[in-house]
């Protein structure tokens, strides 16, 4: 029997969800299994309800199940709440003592006293959430050595980690024989060293991977974690992160170290962004690398501010006036994350162009178990440079017209070169000018450099049977949900497959034409109100997908809704 | 050596007789007594009169958005920290589109230096009223009347910034001084030049501000009292004072970074060991 397994945490704003959550994660992922968790929050920092979903199995997982087999209800509301989701077999853990009248018939129920037991064999009352999360080990039969090690690392070795492992044990211990159903019995695995890690951290370890030595950025739901990892990190690593005043600074601020020869970025979402529009053309004129990550959330405006959208996709591809080329990338699982930021920085430098980079709630947050990054397969690519040894520095033109686009460029300060360049239409010295021809030709070499940028975009990823009377269309985060829609799909004996695209700008048009052409049926899956991707495939390729399900509550798309929403339509 | 012809720039698109001559004029002369050459110099400056200046001379430019030099001065600032790095505004680009970069520039005290050409006016748009306009000034969008203006002095003061200056573009030795001292100056160092703009201001003209200003370094004065500098900035109106008006030594915002405590950002490459230790921290 595969294994595929459901805890959900459930409780307050500063109950500590998010920490029994991390932690059974870490101990499951620690264990040798495939982990995929999410997080589920609202904009408070104080009560509520909040979830994180931890998702275990013995092979690959790249979404949420609706289905929970252990709930850890560390209020009554998160009982009242998820009870329906509640698997045949589901067990749902409580405090006893201070969650009263408890009633269901839709789970087993298991009391316990955490607090109690915490402050009996712990000496801390406030371990009360270890003592849960002991108890939701017992329930699967799995033992707390695991556990034990992972406390060790989260809390280093002392008596903080040693409490904790008591209290674990006292919910182990806690739970009888009667509560351990064979059913439930996640059994022990060989150990595997995957990584257990957000979207965000992969983000912020791409960067660092691809040598990003400047960051600057203002707080924002779901960006604000990759700025306060590369914070965190930035003393060893030997890179900066500046908090800005607002995102306006924040992107100039990034594109005056790229300039000066850095590899640079920011981090925002849909309002923060909103302000950055003028960046993105600034880097376009001024031809200076800049990397750009949107973790869109629902808009417009302040929208749903901890949820998650794909509404940025029309909004990026057109973000500020007139005409430039710009690269628009949305890695597609959290791995992925990692290696889009290398060729974002990449492509970046080469083409001396905005990359944006969108992500979203649910991959900025969920966590994932990958296989360890091999550093080994990051290549840097800083593009063309300007040689002194070569060349005659006092001819210098940071715009030089070529017959590729790109101009070579040279950083200030080291070497004798003067770099110029201005946001008014320059000439290819970078001096300001209102010459209609240098205007032309400034125009058409910036514009150039989209044709070999065009032939960097990877093919759309397909999925499925090879032909298919349905195929399903989709971009970014929902790679994950689409797959294993795909697979249930199929099971039933539905004739289906998917494209799946990371790579959106320049559009692979072509491409998506030809895979179109082929299917019958296509219907686009997108986490938006107005199907964003369907128009501009409408626009690129003329192809109109039959059908569109969309779904725009701020909730991440699953594999069960897209196949019921696949059902329905009829495939 | 350094030389004038090192900073012969290209031709000015200035009306004769504006108050930038002067400035640029100024500027050149401070690099060249300072013996700073064009390649070690950044010029971040915005859109306006003001902003174009960098053409007019040479260096590496980074001629940048309305309201933005700040931004980019400090990021190139802090990619590479041997650049001397110049910020060049007009009044309008300073201290209107671009307040909040400078409130918070003074705040957290980067190493740059900020020449404002302040003429009270937008010149390029055409003689509108400017954040520095004196209250009343009818311009063709305040018919009624400017607003009170902003006094970027003292804002500068009570914000943080370590070096506060006001120059004249009419006194080009005494400019040209304060300048040198605004970039020897360790810190964020706000240089407001009162600048006539002839085509548009017909108020504050150089015989107006002529008739108006003195010279702080011949007073008894101390700039590194906070509070007398504060009643210096409230000056205004009969007599106008220049000079340096506030200086302190403080602590840089580049000094709390770690990662700047060694040689430039630039030229980093990726430490590999390092990052398969931070993988090492997600297993
Ligand atoms: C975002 C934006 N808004 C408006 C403008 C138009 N604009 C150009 S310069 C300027 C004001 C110039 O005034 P100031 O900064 O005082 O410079 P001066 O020309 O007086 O030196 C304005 C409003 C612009 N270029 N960009
Ligand atoms: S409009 Fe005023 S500021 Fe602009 S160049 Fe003419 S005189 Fe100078
Ligand atoms: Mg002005």
């Amino acid at each position: 029997m595969p294994v595929d397994f459901n805890f959900m945490v459930g409780g307050e704003a500063g109950q500590g969800v998010q920490s029994v959550g991390f932690l059974l994660a870490k101990v499951f992922a620690r264990g040798g299994y495939h982990v995929f968790a999410d997080q589920d929050y609202e904009s408070r920092v104080r009560g509520g309800h909040n979830f994180f979903r931890v998702r275990v199995s013995d092979s690959k997982v790249g979404a949420i199940a609706e289905d929970v087999d252990v709930l850890i209800a560390l209020n009554i509301d998160s009982i009242e709440l998820h009870q329906a989701e509640m698997a045949t077999d589901g067990i749902i853990i409580f405090d006893g003592e201070k969650i009263k009248g408890v009633s269901g018939n839709h789970a087993d129920f298991l009391s316990i006293p955490p607090e109690k037991l915490a402050e009996a064999k712990a000496g801390n009352k406030l371990m009360a959430n270890t003592v849960a999360l002991g108890a939701a080990l017992a329930v699967v039969d799995y033992d707390l050595n695991t556990l034990s090690a992972v406390l060790v690392d989260h809390f280093g070795e002392g008596e903080v980690a040693d409490r904790n492992i008591a209290a674990a044990k006292a919910g182990h211990d806690f739970v009888r024989p009667g509560h351990r159903s064979k059913s439930r019995r996640l059994k022990p695995l060989p150990e595997a060293r995957r990584m257990l890690l957000t979207g965000n951290e992969a983000i912020s370890l791409g960067a660092i991977a691809a040598g990003c030595k400047f960051m600057a950025a203002y707080p924002m739901t779901p960006a604000s974690s990759i700025m306060e990892y590369v914070a965190a990190q930035s003393k060893d690593l030997g890179l900066v992160m500046v908090h800005t005043e607002d995102e306006i600074a924040a992107i100039n601020m990034a594109i005056g170290a790229a300039y000066a020869g850095v590899r640079a970025m920011t981090a925002t979402s849909g309002s923060g962004l909103c302000l950055m529009v003028e960046g993105i053309g600034l880097a376009g004129i001024t031809e200076t690398p800049i990397v750009i990550i949107d973790g869109q959330r629902p808009g417009p405006a302040v929208g749903l501010p901890t949820r998650t959208e794909q509404g940025d996709l029309q909004f990026v591809l057109h973000a500020h006036h007139g005409d430039f080329p710009r690269a628009v990338l949305a890695p597609a699982t959290i791995e992925d994350a990692f290696w889009v930021m290398i060729k974002a920085f990449n492509w970046a430098e080469r083409y001396q162009l905005p990359v944006i980079i969108l992500t979203d709630q649910h991959l900025a947050s969920s966590y994932a178990t990958i296989d360890r990054l091999d550093l080994s397969e990051v290549t840097i690519d800083r593009g063309m440079l300007f040689s002194e040894t070569d060349d005659d520095p006092s001819d210098y033109m940071r715009h030089r017209v070529t017959k590729s686009g790109v101009s070579p460029r040279a950083f200030p300060g080291l070497g004798k070169a003067l770099v110029v360049t201005d946001c008014d239409e320059h000439d290819e010295k970078g001096h300001l000018t209102e010459h209609a021809e240098e205007r032309t030709a400034q125009v058409q070499k910036r514009l150039r450099k989209s044709l070999p940028l065009s032939k960097e975009i990877g093919t759309p990823l397909k999925y499925g049977s090879r032909r298919a009377g349905t195929t399903l269309v989709g971009w970014g985060s929902t790679y994950g949900a689409m797959h294993e829609a795909v697979d249930i799909l199929r099971k039933e004996g539905a004739s289906i497959n998917m494209l799946h695209l990371s790579e959106l700008w320049p559009f692979p048009a072509k491409a998506m034409a030809d895979a179109l052409s082929k299917a019958s049926n296509s219907y686009c899956i997108e986490s938006n109100a107005t199907g964003q991707l369907a128009r501009l495939m409408k626009a690129e390729t003329g192809h109109d997908v039959t059908r569109r399900i969309l779904k725009f509550d701020g909730r991440p798309l699953t594999p069960a809704y897209i196949a019921e929403a696949v059902r329905k339509e009829g495939y | 050596m350094v030389a004038r012809s090192d900073y012969a720039g290209l031709k000015p698109a200035w009306c004769p007789g504006c108050g930038n001559f002067g400035i640029l004029n100024a500027l050149n002369r401070a690099l060249i007594d300072m013996k700073i050459k064009p390649h070690q110099v950044l010029l971040v400056s915005g859109i306006g009169q003001a902003g174009k200046l960098p053409h007019y001379t040479r260096g590496n430019v980074f001629n940048s958005l309305h309201g933005r030099p700040i931004p980019p001065a400090i990021g190139a600032k802090i990619a590479n920290s041997e650049l001397t790095v110049i910020a060049i505004s007009g009044d309008g680009d300073a201290y209107g589109e671009g307040g909040n970069h400078f409130l918070h520039a003074c705040r957290r005290n980067h190493d740059i230096t900020y020449l404002v050409h302040n003429n009270q006016v937008y010149g390029l748009t055409k003689g509108q009223a400017s954040p520095t306009s004196d209250v009343g000034f009818i311009t063709k969008t305040t018919p009624y009347g400017a607003a009170s203006p902003v006094n970027p002095i003292a804002v500068a003061i009570v914000s943080g910034a370590s070096f506060v200056g006001r120059g004249f573009a009419g006194d080009i030795d005494h400019l040209a001084n304060l300048i040198r001292n605004g970039i020897s100056h360790r810190g964020f160092a706000l240089i407001d030049i009162l600048q006539p703009c002839v085509s548009f201001n017909h108020k504050n003209t150089f015989q107006w501000y002529k008739e108006r200003v003195y010279k702080l370094e011949g007073e008894k004065y101390n700039p590194s009292d906070k509070r007398a500098a504060l009643e210096k900035a409230l000056e205004w109106g009969d007599k106008i004072p220049i000079g340096i008006i506030y200086e302190e030594d403080l602590p840089i915002y580049e000094d709390q970074l770690p990662a700047l405590s060694r040689e430039p950002l630039v030229g980093r490459g990726v430490d590999v060991a390092k990052v398969e230790i931070l993988f090492t921290q997600f297993l």
